[in-house]
């Protein structure tokens, strides 16, 4: 049927024009590498591992830390755009996985987490990449702890963004005031929301088929 | 509703008012009614059948076309049936009765030498023995004289009669011995000859069935160009045959290209990118499609150089040194594609087997990107398919060329049959709209039962009186 399809394609191929408009995929994920939220970065490893195995040539990923200043490009881990032949993909991701591999045994705990800088970086690397489809990963319990002297308090365009919290914990004083939980998660959605994205929380990691 | 009801007092009177008011009016206008009903049908009716008879004439036109061609058709590939038998007969004389002046040498010499052998080998009598005058002198001597020495004269005789029949003997058998050498030596001339001549009968019963061959063909020929109605038939029905047995040749092939075209795709993405697109479509997918389509167009050429097709009459009648020289470019063409072919099929197995690594790989499962001891065979199996399939579909020539020539006699005889039935419908409808005509009178007719009756009642009384007043 697909061969039948282009025969019969090849008939009105002449004139046609190659559409302008990107339809690669770019994602960036985030990881919370703060206090024991480091423990959480095997699960990581595995959305990681996931979302190569869904992505296709010339799409990009990208892995950066959320750390004490994430807006920054010294944060990523590994990044890459994939090549527009197949056995090059596959080698990208080989390497792509490696390399996580390794951040994840090596990586520290680092005493702040800068959530909001590490949007910001992904929005400007997504942007960059100028891809068809933007998705920003949040592997994060979403509890942002700003060092003092930070500004975060920043506006930013998310139009045309997904953005997925990956993993949400809950923390001990969540469990406590499930409220704090709550509305930490209502925080960051209207935050995205207001900025043009759109929102998703993705707390069972067995269900990733909707991911990308 | 109610308007109509109150002019009067009464509804029911009111309602009988307008009846026996609608009655007259339709009463009156009855006449141009009933006109204007048969006219609307009369025209209904005589445009219908005028169509139907215009589209009959259609038919009739595109019935004779479909004849013409199909005889065509038949009297091209019988003057090619009858001409590659001529060929053949005429390769049978060239090969074996070319050198008849040779073959008639040599069987000259064989009996000649027959001859000249049988000569010798004629049986010599043996010369009368010399004792039989002795033995007469010897009879005459009378007894009588008391001759003593005739006792040793017979002895004599006895003896030289003895040796005289040992040595006619001796020559006898080795006369016969030497004649039964030469009629051994005749007996391989005899087997040679007895060979020539079966040869000889074969290829002249070869030939004389040939030419029962010929005579049958050039009587279909003749049955053709006279147009024979079952000439006709016979064409036609081999050519629905011929249409259908390609179309499924066809389908076959399709589905070769296909599988073909999904061994080749996927690592075409390797030469020309995975991700570009033109009008919507994969460019590997279509650089797949057009590798396909060029070896099938160099199968096309090679049959046609080959005069194995006859689709392209240019490429038939060239020089045959130029068109031997076409077989062997389009072959060597079509041998690289298939060679290419092959490299793309164990590229394919390359990259599924890196592909299936790192799919492994990134769920974690080592174990399975370990290659299987067997996994050779798939490989050669895909690049002898890739090797095979282009020269497989070389011989979609030939059912292209059946199905395209009898495309145009299967698609005639469905558009006669199309417009046999628009035919058929529109004089069925034609004569509906002009029934229906009829029932529209007789229903206009059906509320004026009164009144025609009052009016049928008068007339007859009129016409009573009338005959009446003429009887006396």
């Amino acid at each position: 049927m697909r061969f039948l399809t282009t025969l019969a394609s090849c008939a009105v191929l002449i004139g046609c024009t190659s559409s302008s408009i990107p339809t690669n995929t770019g994602v960036y994920m985030l990881l919370d590498t703060s206090g024991t939220y480091r423990e959480e970065l095997q699960k990581a490893q595995q959305i990681i591992r996931y979302t190569l195995s869904r992505l296709d040539a010339r799409d990009s990923f990208a892995v950066a830390r959320i750390d004490t200043a994430s807006f920054s490009e010294k944060d990523i881990v590994a990044k890459t755009t994939f090549d527009d032949r197949p056995s090059t993909v596959n080698r990208q991701k080989r390497l792509f996985a490696e390399d996580i591999g390794v951040f994840v045994e090596e990586v520290k705990s680092s005493p702040y987490t800068d959530i909001t800088g590490g949007l910001l970086q992904a929005v400007e690397y997504l942007n960059e990449k100028n891809t068809g489809i933007k998705t920003i990963l949040i592997f994060s319990d979403l509890k942002e702890d700003l060092k003092e002297g930070y500004v975060r308090d920043i506006n930013f365009d998310l139009d045309g963004f997904s953005v997925i919290a990956l993993n949400v914990t809950k923390l001990r004083s969540d469990n406590v005031d499930p409220r704090e939980y709550l509305t930490r998660l209502d925080d960051w959605r209207s935050k995205v929301e207001k900025f043009g994205g759109q929102w998703q929380v993705i707390n069972d990691l067995d269900g990733l088929e909707g991911l990308l | 509703m109610d308007f109509l009801l109150s002019i009067t007092p009464w509804p029911v009177l009111s309602a009988l008012l307008w009846i026996v008011l609608a009655v007259t009016t339709l009463f009156f206008a009855r006449s141009s009614a009933h006109k204007a009903i048969r006219a609307s049908a009369a025209t209904m009716h005589q445009s219908l059948r005028f169509a139907s008879k215009a589209i009959s004439r259609a038919e009739t036109r595109l019935r004779e076309r479909n004849r013409a061609v199909l005889l065509a058709a038949g009297r091209e590939s019988k003057e090619r049936i009858v001409e590659r038998e001529f060929d053949r007969v005429n390769e049978t004389v060239r090969k074996d009765l070319a050198n008849y002046s040779a073959l008639h040498r040599s069987l000259s010499e064989s009996i000649n030498r027959i001859e000249e052998d049988h000569q010798q080998a004629v049986d010599v009598p043996p010369d009368p023995p010399g004792w039989v005058k002795a033995v007469e002198a010897v009879a005459t001597i009378d007894s009588r004289e008391g001759r003593v020495r005739v006792g040793a004269v017979l002895s004599d005789i006895h003896k030289s009669l003895v040796k005289a029949h040992q040595e006619a003997m001796v020559m006898y058998r080795e006369a016969s011995t030497k004649r039964h050498a030469l009629l051994r030596k005749m007996r391989p001339e005899w087997r040679q000859i007895q060979q020539t001549l079966r040869n000889v009968g074969k290829n002249v019963d070869s030939l004389l069935s040939r030419s029962v061959t010929i005579d049958r063909h050039m009587q279909e020929y003749e049955d053709i160009v006279s147009g024979e109605d079952r000439a006709v038939s016979v064409l036609s029905s081999s050519s629905l045959v011929y249409f259908f047995v390609s179309m499924l040749v066809l389908c076959v092939a399709i589905g070769g290209a296909t599988i073909n075209f999904s061994l080749i795709a996927r690592p075409m993405a390797e030469m020309v990118g995975g991700t570009s697109m033109i009008g919507g479509f994969r460019t590997s997918e279509i650089a797949a499609l057009v590798i396909i389509m060029v070896e099938i167009s160099m199968g096309l050429f090679l049959m046609e150089s080959l005069r194995i097709t006859r689709l392209f009459p240019v490429i038939g009648a060239l020089p045959d040194k130029v068109r031997i020289r076409m077989v062997w470019i389009t072959f060597t063409i079509l041998f690289l594609l298939a060679t290419v072919e092959a490299g793309l099929a164990y590229m394919r197995e390359v990259l599924l087997h890196d592909e299936l690594a790192t799919s492994a790989l990134l769920r974690g499962d080592v174990s399975q990107t370990l290659t299987g001891q067997y996994l050779w065979i798939t490989t050669a199996a895909q690049m002898g398919m890739g090797f095979i399939l282009p020269f497989a579909l070389t011989f979609v020539a030939i059912p292209l060329e059946t199905f395209v020539h009898s495309l145009r006699t299967v698609l005639g005889l469905f558009a006669i049959g199309a417009l046999r039935f628009i035919s058929l419908a529109l004089r069925v409808l034609g004569n509906s709209f002009r029934y229906l005509g009829l029932l529209a009178e007789h229903l206009y007719d059906l509320p004026l039962f009164i009144p025609i009756w009052l009016e049928q009642r008068s007339s007859s009384d009129t016409g009573g009186s009338s005959l009446r007043e003429v009887t006396p």
